[in-house]
């Protein structure tokens, strides 16, 4: 068992406070509810002028990347912040898939692409299942003469990139090619989670860049995957958030038996273990985000921790507002489902809460 | 003063007093030195600097084999009574009563649960009635720890029946070596007795000994209180010290033991207590940035006292054979420990031991009540005897 020797700061900065109240601002005034149910329905028109104005207005897209590779020199604390708020509002951006784990695999060997991702002109996925994780075994696509051919099925981000980083079996080692998105078929598939809807891709014979060469491609995956990991934990705690929070505003309101429901005892217990859990899930995101962003030699524990809690807590708060709100939380109209849709899909994606168990068990020496 | 100057003013105690001399003589000194507690105002015992400063402070003296104040035989004195003496006290209750509790020279103890008044603490029927410059108590209280080593208790007593409970009680300083004071052991269910019942027969307290104005009690109870809530739930700062250091070190050395069931508990709980760890950090950091304790302590300790019971009752299992055995000294042969020990004896002792952490210091469901409605704003309980006088309530 290994002890954290840094006393990380768990709380928010007052730039990070500032930080979210301006994506904060932004989601009220450009997002509705409606426009992201409206995704399940085949609309998916809310995504791209949400980005647009994210990068653009905000800058959001190049907080990961250093000021010399072309971002904004800032660091994992202050994209964490940003999934919180998306989280909060289920935001359908491919801020994570496109800022944190395509970006992150890139900084591994930094180049033009990446310093077009932190300017957010262009945007990139990472060709593998979204619920692989950082422990998994790493799929990689062949490539002959003709080119790099294969299937990849379940990819988030994919319908929002222009780039796709496909790693490719190479010299003993996975190479990540850069491939246009409109080289490639992209089929979106009906997704549990509509708001970063998945699709499956087909490579022909595609022609690609190598970004990051054999010999590093398979260790900087795996740090995008970590990376995705540990900040995917704060879009939970955000989801988390809005779950309780709405919650509880409603149990103040709704009456039955001529009392407000939110003083009956159940419910009352109900909500207090469910803040318990949010405020502990907050000081676990953040440790998270601390240790990546100070490159903390607890990082993969912190990373795997933050998943294996947070997100259980997330569905647990979106599957109790459901129960909490009664009739109406089963409805398409109430966003509560929305929120317990993102929740699920998270728990699995990037590795579930049980594999990230199970990587700490050989992390803390905890064997089986 | 800076960090670097308060470690400076360590060093020149450390030389002017001798760490291997007289131990009582040192912590006196080291009272006066404003080194006890730093985050105290100067002349008792502190520097009125960072509460976090004095693990630095702690850490010097440590290193330097100097004598501690055996904080863990005076919990109640160092937890609750000392920040209620300091936050209600006049100044002459602080000169008197403040030096010797640090040193260890008076252990204190305390007498706010009755028989008739658990959760529901402000309907004690402990009566204190002026007699002169004094006061005269007669009542019974339970769940006294160290009542038998204590040279002084705080007491919340009943000094008008005629108004509703809450404003009906006075807090006091009680001298437990009155003649009127009986301590009786109370067994509980490790075998040992680490708590007591106390009988109050004619107990005299001089009136300088209130905290607090006469009917003001319940205010004052409510801040020892809080106290003891960051104190039980607020401890462990090191990954795996602890309840779950304890248990994950038990799975290390039983790899007969292990199966897949048994594994996944270790695992998960392990994630919660190491959340837990960082929840508690993350409390210190933000009350180490100036914000006031308040009822977030309620919600560290609920995890606290389910994460000791779920943990201790693994062990056991992990354990399997050897956990039928309650195999350290004295067995079930009743004893009187000097201090409450969560983690201590053995497996048996600790299943059972941490049953009692979801109901001293406010029961998991009085808490859940709390963090409903202080933190979240939820409609109080129904509360029907509230503007009921203490003497017409049902009982």
């Amino acid at each position: 068992m290994n002890q954290p020797t840094t006393d990380l700061d768990l709380l928010y900065t007052d730039l990070e406070d500032d930080l979210r109240s301006s994506v904060r601002t932004l989601l009220a005034a450009r997002l509705e509810p409606a426009a992201v149910a409206a995704a399940y329905d085949g609309d998916r028109s809310a995504s791209t002028p949400l980005w647009r104005a994210l990068a653009d207005e905000i800058g959001v897209t190049g907080l990961l990347v250093p000021e010399e590779h072309g971002g904004a020199g800032a660091s994992a604390r202050e994209a964490a912040v940003v999934l919180e708020e998306l989280g909060r509002s289920v935001a359908p951006v491919p801020f994570l898939t496109s800022a944190v784990v395509a970006t992150t695999v890139l900084l591994a060997e930094p180049g033009e692409l990446l310093a077009e991702l932190a300017a957010g002109g262009r945007t990139a996925a990472l060709a593998m299942p979204f619920s692989v994780g950082p422990d998994a075994d790493l799929p990689g696509l062949a490539v002959d003469g003709a080119g790099i051919s294969g299937r990849i099925t379940s990819v988030a981000g994919a319908l929002e990139a222009d780039v796709l980083l496909v790693p490719v079996v190479a010299d003993g080692g996975l190479a990540i090619h850069a491939v246009a998105a409109s080289d490639v078929r992209i089929e979106p598939v009906v997704s549990l989670d509509m708001s970063r809807q998945l699709a499956d891709l087909t490579l022909a014979g595609v022609r690609g860049e190598v970004v990051v060469g054999a010999g590093a491609g398979e260790e900087a995956v795996r740090r995008g995957l970590l990376a995705g990991a540990a900040l995917m934990a704060s879009e939970q705690l955000g989801v988390a958030q809005w779950c309780l929070t709405t919650t509880v505003a409603y149990l103040k309101e709704r009456r039955q038996f001529g009392r407000v429901v939110g003083g009956f005892q159940a419910l009352k217990h109900r909500l207090a273990d469910l803040y318990v859990e949010v405020e502990s899930a907050t000081a676990a995101a953040r440790y998270a985000a601390a240790a990546l962003a100070a490159g903390d030699p607890d990082l993969p524990v912190a990373a795997r921790l933050a998943q294996a809690y947070c997100g259980e807590v997330a569905v647990r708060a979106a599957e109790e507002a459901i129960q909490l709100h009664g009739g109406i939380g089963m409805t398409w109209e109430h966003p509560a489902h929305l929120y317990l849709k993102r929740a699920k899909a998270d728990q699995i994606a990037l590795g579930t809460s049980g594999a990230h168990r199970a990587a700490l068990a050989t992390l803390v020496d905890l064997p089986g | 003063m800076n960090l670097d100057e308060l470690r400076r003013r360590v060093q020149e105690f450390l030389g002017a007093h001798d760490p291997a001399g007289d131990p009582v003589a040192f912590l006196r000194a080291r009272y006066d030195a404003g080194l006890a507690w730093v985050h105290f105002p100067e002349g008792r015992g502190g520097l009125d600097l960072p509460r976090a400063w004095q693990a630095e402070v702690d850490a010097i003296f440590t290193a330097a084999g100097a004598p501690d104040n055996k904080p863990h035989t005076n919990g109640i004195g160092l937890g609750m009574a000392a920040p209620t003496i300091l936050a209600f006290g006049t100044p002459d209750q602080q000169d008197r009563f403040l030096r010797p509790l640090w040193t260890g020279e008076e252990i204190w103890c305390q007498l706010f649960s009755e028989p008739g008044a658990g959760s529901d603490l402000a309907a004690v029927a402990t009566r204190a009635v002026r007699d002169g410059d004094g006061w005269v108590v007669n009542g019974q209280k339970v769940w006294t720890s160290g009542a038998h080593n204590a040279a002084f208790a705080i007491l919340v007593a009943r000094t008008d029946p005629g108004v509703p409970k809450h404003r009906g009680l006075t807090y006091f300083v009680c001298p437990m070596t009155d003649p009127g004071v009986e301590v009786r052991p109370l067994r509980q269910i490790t075998g040992e007795a680490e708590f007591n019942e106390v009988f109050l027969t004619d107990v005299r307290i001089p009136d300088s000994f209130r905290l607090g104005a006469e009917g003001d009690g319940w205010r004052v109870a409510t801040a020892t209180l809080n106290n003891e809530r960051v104190a039980i739930g607020g401890g462990a700062v090191a990954r795996e010290a602890g309840m779950v250091g304890i248990v994950a070190d038990a799975w290390r050395a039983h790899p007969e033991r292990r199966t897949p069931e048994l594994h996944d508990r270790m695992l998960r709980l392990w994630v919660d207590s190491e959340v837990a760890r960082l929840t508690g950090r993350r409390l210190g950091q933000r009350l180490a940035a100036g914000a006031q304790p308040g009822p977030e302590g309620s919600a560290m300790k609920l995890t606290f006292a389910r994460l000791a019971q779920q943990l201790s009752g693994l062990e056991l299992e992990i354990l399997g054979e050897e956990g039928l055995r309650y195999t350290s000294e004295p067995g079930w042969t009743m004893r009187r420990p000097d201090r409450v020990d969560f983690t201590g004896r053995d497996a048996v002792y600790r299943y059972l031991r941490a049953k009692g952490n979801s109901i001293e210091g406010g029961t998991s469901e009085i808490l859940r009540n709390v963090v409903a409605e202080r933190v979240l704003g939820l409609p109080s309980e129904p509360r029907v005897d509230k503007d009921l006088p203490w003497k017409d309530m049902p009982r």
